[in-house]
This record gives C-alpha cells, structure tokens and sequence, in this order.
C-alpha cells in the first residue's frame, strides 16, 4: 500500500471531475468519524494493487502492520488500473459519487431493470434529467426513489435530449449495482 | 373343452371373484396356464392367502382336466380352441354356475344334477360366508400388527430387512412406537426387554430412515431425551425461513418493509428480540436481487447469525476484529451497530470467500473496514497483543446446527472431524483473547459462537479458555435462548458455562447456534484465579480421562481444608505427594509434565504457595457453592411435591 503519486493522483481527480465537478473538495476533505480518537482526521488515497482506495488516516495508520500480500481492501475502492495504465471507476464508488454528483439521471421504474442489466440509459427511459450536461460528462444514474443505481458518460446534452427519439441513447452505461450480481469475480 | 374355454372368457366378464381354480379353462396347457395368473391377479381384491391356495388347486385340477384330457391338442392349436371358445357365449352360464358353485375340492360333473336356483343359492352364500370370514381375519390381524405390546424385532426379520430395501412406513411405524415405549419405559416396556435393546434399535432405524450416519445419531441421543430427539430431527428435515437484515446505514426497516411489499415480497418483523430484522415468507421477486438488495437496503442473513453480534454490542469508535468474517454478513452488521465509526479488522483465511466479503462490504456501504487475508492464529502476532476493544470469532464448526441447510452433513461428520475443529477453535479463541486489550474503557469482550450443537464443540472450548486465560464468561444477553451445558456425561465444566446460551431448530425455530461471551479480566497470560502447579496439574489432565478430573476436583475439594490448618511447606509435600499418586495412573507423557510441576513446586517460594492455595481454595469455594446451591433447589423441589401430594 502507498500514497499515489502526481501522475496517479492527477489521473483519478480527472476522472472524479467528470463526476462530481467542484465538490471533489468536499470530497478530499471529508472529516472522517473513523479511528478512535475522538477528533474527526480526513481522508486520503492510497493505492494497492492496482486498485486505488478512498480511505481515512486512522485506518490507514493501522493498517501499516499488515504486510502487503494479506492486505485486501481498505475503507472504499473507488477504482483500478487496468494493465495498459488507464483508470476506471467501480461500482463500489458509487457512494461516494451519488453524494456529491454534479449531473443526475432519474429512470423510470420499467427501465430500472433493463439499467441494471448493463444496458444503457434509452430516452423511453428517462424520468428526470438535470439541466446543463454536455456529452462526454459523467453522470449518476438513479431511480425515481433517489436510490443510486450506477453511473455512465452522458452521450447527448440536456437540450438534444429533448428532441431525441424514444430510442436514442441518452447515458452510455458505465458501471452498475447489477455487477454484484453478474460479475462478482470482477470486482 | 369348449365348455372350459367359454368358462374362462365369461369369468373375465363376470364379476365373481376368482374364488375357485376352474378359472384356467384350456386344459392343461402351459400356455394357458401363463395366461391365469394375470387374469387372477386382476380380479384380485383379498388376502394373499388364496391365491396360495388357489394356485395349488389349479394345478390339482390341470393334472385332473389333462387326464380327462384333451385329443392331443397342441399349444397353438389350444389357443386357437380359445379363440373359438371365446366367440360362443350362450353356453357359458351354466357352465359358470357350475364353476362358481364349485368349492376348493369340486369337480365339473357332479354338480351338473342339481337345478340351476339351488347351485346359484349355494354359491351366493358360500361368497357371503367367504367375505365375512376375511373380514374377521382383517380384523383380526389389524389388531395383533398393532397391540398394546411393541415388540421389537428379531434378528431374522432385521436381517431380512438388511437384505432388501428400506421400507420407509414400516420403519417410521416402528420409530415412533420404540419412542412411545422409551418416553415411558417403566409401565410401557414388556418384560425383561432393555432400554439400551430399544434405544439400539431406535439409533439403527433413525440412521436408515433420516439418512445419517451413526456417530452423528450416537451423539444426538445421547445430548437429548428421546422425544426431543424426534422434534430435532423433525426440524432438521425442514428449512428454516429467510430472513433479511435492514441495513440501518442507509435506510430505516418500516421504509425497507414498505419498499419490499410495493414490490410484491411477504414479509414480517422477525422477533421482538430484533429490530432490523424481516422475515420473508415468499415472494414474487427473487429476494436476493431486487434493486433494493443491490444498493445495499438489505441483507440477506439468517436469524441466529444476528445473535452473536447483538451479544458483542459493539460501541461507537472501538477497535474491533472479526476474525472468521466472510461472507460478511456480520461484519456489515458490526459496522452499521458502530454507524461507520472506528476500526474494524475483518480476516478471512480463505482466498476465494475474500471476494465475497469485499462486495458486500461495498454493496452495503461499510467505510470503516481493513480485509486482510490471514489465519486466525497469527493475528495475534500481526496485529499486537492487547491492541483491540473487542473481537467476534464466529469459528469454523462441523456445521451440524445448520443442517436443514446441508444435508452432506449428515453423514460426512465424524468424532476425528469434530476433534479436529474443537483443536483448531481452541487455538483460535486462544488468539482472539490474546487480541484484546482488557485494560480498554469500554470493551474487553470476546463473543465466540458456532452454528454446531456438539458439545465438544462448544463447552469444552469455553471450559479450555477459562483455565487457560484470565477470562470470565459473562451473560450475552440473549436471554431467550437455552443455557449451556455444565456437565454432560463424565464432563465437568466450569459452572460458569452456564451462562453460555444454545439456540435450537426446534425450539427456536433458527438454525441451530451456540453464543459465549467472555470478558478479559486482566492481560495476564495465566488465570489469576488458579495456581500455576493446579493449572499445569489441569494442562496435564486436558488430555487425561475425564475420570482423573473427576478425582482431581474431590482432591483439590479436600486441599483447602488441608492447607489452611497446616503450615505452607508441610502442606505443598501433602500435595505434591497427591501429585506423585497420579503420575503413576497416567501415560508416560503425562508422566514428563509432572516431572516439571514437581521441579516448579519444589523451586516455589514460601508467600506464592499461600496466595495461590487461597485463590485456588476460592475457586474450588466458588463450584462447592454452586453445587451446593443446586443440591438445595433439588431438595426444595423434592419437598413441595410431597406437600402437594398431601
């Protein structure tokens, strides 16, 4: 386990960016409960094994005398490195980034499950849309009940939307809570 | 011929029963002979025994009918008399009558005299006679298959019984009047039979009727009294319901319940010792896929896995470690108990199960939580001695409470499995009490729990901690369940066990469980309330008979009285003189260690001997007095039911 490094750290901020705009401060410098001491301490990342964790520095501090190879998962994966280098976000993000998303989708109930299968996000489909998003930003998914059900690249900007096509591809899907499910191993 | 052969074609038409063998109507002929027995078997409806009977007159009359005989008829050509014989029906009647009329010794040409009416009359009645006659014999032997008396059976019926199939009814009749028998065997039993003749029986008949084996069944019989033991295995035949947990970090369980009914689920709270947990009865959605399920609303747990965690009770900012974590089900409940404050350290030996508990972690929105991938025994070493507040150690088991959920476990159990676990939950609870800090403000509490019903299991590893550690069981409360055995068979455990908690199938309708909690009184390595030679007195007889232990507790029952009237040095030569006795009853092994206790006792000082004969007085003072206590209830009871009888 280690800190990231500029190159790293520039990577994953890019691509929160997409997410969450300007609340990655709010992010970075959430005040964590956790550790027991009882002043709140903050978070940070680190990376191990290729998958970057979104953890406190309590757990972090504790988590030093366990050596690397026994070491799994800390606090929240928010992504992994593929092999080529690139960095994608999880699943396992999605708490964070529906906290504090800057573009939100609302799906209607019948194309909630279609959603959650891996399909993308279809005009027929959509409940609600927030004002304002440009193709190529990212944007939570979620159902009428505020319930976060994954992420994606927004294909079309708010405006196109509207004069789209019941059929046409409003959200490329990105990640999904159905991954539990359909691909376990992955994760 | 052509009359016989007409016979059996009207026979097939009429209704009579077969009552007589004439029913062959092509003489003699092994062709035709093939032919009766299914017609027979047809017209059917009473007792094996005529048949019997009938066959043998058939073959009576063929011999008769062959030498009346045919004009050498071949088999082809007799089915081809058949054939003719079957398209005449006129003449058939008469010839049935004197057919039907004829008894088992009748012959075809004497009753042809007598007019038609009075063959009929004599044939209706001899039926009538026939039918009352069986019924009374039905009568008859219902009652002698059934009577007052169960007798058990002999060595031949078994032993034609091994031979063939398991005949299930048979077997379940016989179950349940051996347990009739054995619930009340003073007035039900018939004389000069056994009770361990009965119980042997009732073993052999529960392994080939339940499908286990017979260490598995040995046990259960042993651990409950016969009735119980049905109502267990009873329950084990059947699951128990799925029920869920609410995740409390996301989401509250009324909005969840209302959530799952919109979608079509049946549910209900589960208990009121609960207050995040749902039952669900059926659903029209799968349960384990709902959308709800994948944001993390819920989780997918059974009843007695929410017991051990709500007996931990994990407070807000503690440091906690599960050590046995995945698939996770407990950990997520720890965390939300803690609301996603403080530590916890979740460790799972096996790489496979890792990913498991990694997604549902995630899934459930734990953000508190370190995984590591380590064997429970080394923790101690990894993460420190005495570093954390509390640790749950849900330790791998024979699984035989969860039986309704495997059934491989019925028959793959063996007393060398269940000694292996027991070895390795020794070792890990030692390492679980070795992770905790006793001097912490507000933990220093182990929960141990298995979902095993064994006793080997359970007990004995809380009996082993204790004299092992400075630990004290405490009360879980869970105040529900059954309390733990303190004695069972030739085994003494502390009397503090008791508070130890197990949860059946059939009681409690959960899988069946066992909860413990143990406070960490001091970080001593030794149990301050035992000595160190009676503690390596006791190491020594870990292994030994359960009888010296017996012998050892009236020893050391009779050592307090010893030591305190005499001075310390004549009395540590009296006992290390006890000590010597032993040595010689054991093994050689046994016999080296107490070569190290004679070393020790006789290095020891003067003051440690009397700090140490008070302590261990105080202790052996502590079971004298709970024993004591438990004699007086006894004799309390014993004297209100003679008052009430008065």
């Amino acid at each position: 386990m280690r800190p990231l490094d500029e190159t790293e750290t520039t990577v994953v901020f890019e691509k929160l960016f997409k997410f969450v705009g300007n609340n990655l401060k709010k992010i970075v410098e959430n005040p964590s409960d956790e550790g027991p001491e009882s002043t709140p301490g903050s978070y940070c990342f680190r990376l191990q094994k290729n998958r970057v964790y979104y953890v406190s520095e309590a757990l972090v501090k504790r988590a030093t005398n366990i050596s690397r190879k026994n070491l799994v998962s800390l606090g929240t994966c928010i992504g992994k490195y593929t092999h080529a280098g690139s960095f994608h976000l999880t699943i396992m993000s999605l708490n964070i980034l529906a906290a504090n998303a800057k573009h939100k989708v609302w799906l209607k109930p019948t194309s909630e499950m279609s959603f959650l299968y891996g399909n993308h996000v279809l005009k027929g489909g959509l409940g609600r849309i927030t004002d304002s998003i440009v193709p190529g930003d990212g944007v939570v998914v979620f159902s009428m009940s505020d319930v976060p059900l994954g992420f994606g690249i927004a294909a079309k900007s708010t405006q196109d939307c509207r004069k789209l096509d019941p059929n046409g591809i409003v959200v490329l899907h990105q990640a999904d809570i159905g991954e539990y499910l359909r691909d376990e191993d992955e994760l | 011929m052509a009359a016989l052969t007409r016979n059996k074609k009207n026979r097939t038409n009429s209704q009579t029963p077969p009552l007589n063998k004439r029913t062959k109507s092509s003489p003699m002929k092994k062709a035709a002979k093939s032919q009766k027995p299914p017609l027979k078997k047809q017209r059917r409806c009473i007792p094996e025994e005529k048949p019997v009977i009938a066959t043998d007159e058939e073959e009576e009359e063929e011999i008769e009918q062959s030498l009346q005989g045919d004009e050498g008829s071949e088999s082809g050509s007799d089915f081809f008399s058949d054939g003719d014989g079957e398209d005449v029906n006129d003449d058939g009647d008469a010839d049935d009558l004197l057919d039907g009329s004829d008894d088992e010794e009748g012959t075809l040409d004497s009753d042809s005299d007598e007019s038609d009416i009075e063959i009929k009359s004599r044939a209706i009645d001899k039926k009538r006679k026939k039918e009352e006659q069986d019924a009374k014999d039905e009568f008859t032997m219902n009652i002698k298959e059934q009577p007052d008396e169960f007798q058990l059976p002999t060595k031949k019926e078994l032993e034609a019984e091994a031979l063939g199939a398991p005949d299930l009814p048979n077997l379940q009749i016989r179950i349940r009047e051996i347990v009739r028998v054995l619930s009340n065997f003073k007035d039900l039993r018939p004389d000069g039979a056994k009770r361990t003749d009965y119980v042997d029986q009732l073993k052999a008949d529960l392994c080939s009727y339940y499908g286990y084996n017979e260490f598995l069944i040995g046990t259960l019989i042993e651990m409950f009294s016969v009735v119980e033991l049905m109502e267990l295995i009873e329950a084990f035949e059947k699951k128990r319901p799925t029920s869920i947990r609410t995740n409390t970090l996301k989401t509250r369980r009324r909005d969840l319940a209302d959530v799952l009914l919109n979608r079509g689920v049946n549910l209900d709270p589960l208990s009121k010792w609960s207050k995040v947990g749902l039952i669900v009865y059926d659903s029209q959605v799968p349960i384990g896929a709902t959308p709800e399920y994948l944001a993390g609303f819920y989780m997918l747990q059974s009843a007695s896995s929410f017991l051990p965690v709500m007996a931990l009770a994990p407070q807000e900012k503690e440091r906690v470690v599960d050590m046995a974590a995945a698939p996770g089900g407990k950990t997520t409940y720890v965390a939300a108990l803690m609301k996603n404050t403080g530590i916890i350290y979740a460790n799972e030996m096996k790489v496979p199960r890792l990913k498991s508990l990694c997604a549902n972690l995630h899934r459930m929105g734990v953000t508190n939580t370190i995984v590591c991938n380590y064997d429970g025994r080394e923790l101690s070493k990894v993460l420190g001695q005495n570093s954390v507040d509390r640790v749950l150690l849900d330790a791998p088991c024979s699984g035989t409470g969860v039986i309704s959920k495997d059934e491989s476990v019925k028959t793959s159990k063996s007393a060398d499995d269940i000694n292996k676990f027991a070895h390795l939950q020794k070792q890990l609870i030692l390492s679980a009490i070795d992770l905790v800090d006793a001097n912490s403000k507000t933990g220093g509490y182990i929960v141990y729990s298995t979902c095993s019903i064994m006793i080997p299991e359970n007990e004995a590893v809380i009996d082993y901690a204790l004299k092992k550690r400075d630990v004290k069981v405490v009360p879980c409360g869970l105040d529900f369940g059954q309390p733990g055995f303190s004695s069972f068979r030739e085994q003494r455990f502390h009397p503090s066990v008791e508070k130890t908690r197990r949860f059946y199938p059939h009681v409690h309708n959960m899988d069946g469980f066992f909860v413990a909690k143990l406070k960490k009184m001091s970080n001593a390595m030794q149990p301050t309330e035992t000595d160190k030679p009676a503690e390596t007195m006791r190491q020594a007889q870990v292994s030994s008979s359960d009888d010296d232990e017996e012998a050892e507790a009236i020893e050391e029952l009779k050592k307090p009285s010893v030591a305190n009237g005499q001075p310390k040095r004549e009395s540590n030569t009296k006992e290390y003189k006890k000590r010597q006795k032993f040595p010689r009853s054991k093994e050689t092994h046994k016999g080296k260690r107490n070569t190290s206790i004679k070393s020790e006792s006789g290095s020891g000082t003067v003051e440690e001997p009397r700090k140490q004969k008070k302590k261990r007085s105080q202790w052996k003072n502590e079971i004298a007095q709970a024993r004591e206590e438990k004699r007086n209830a006894m004799r309390e009871n014993a004297k209100e039911r003679p008052k009430h009888r008065k």
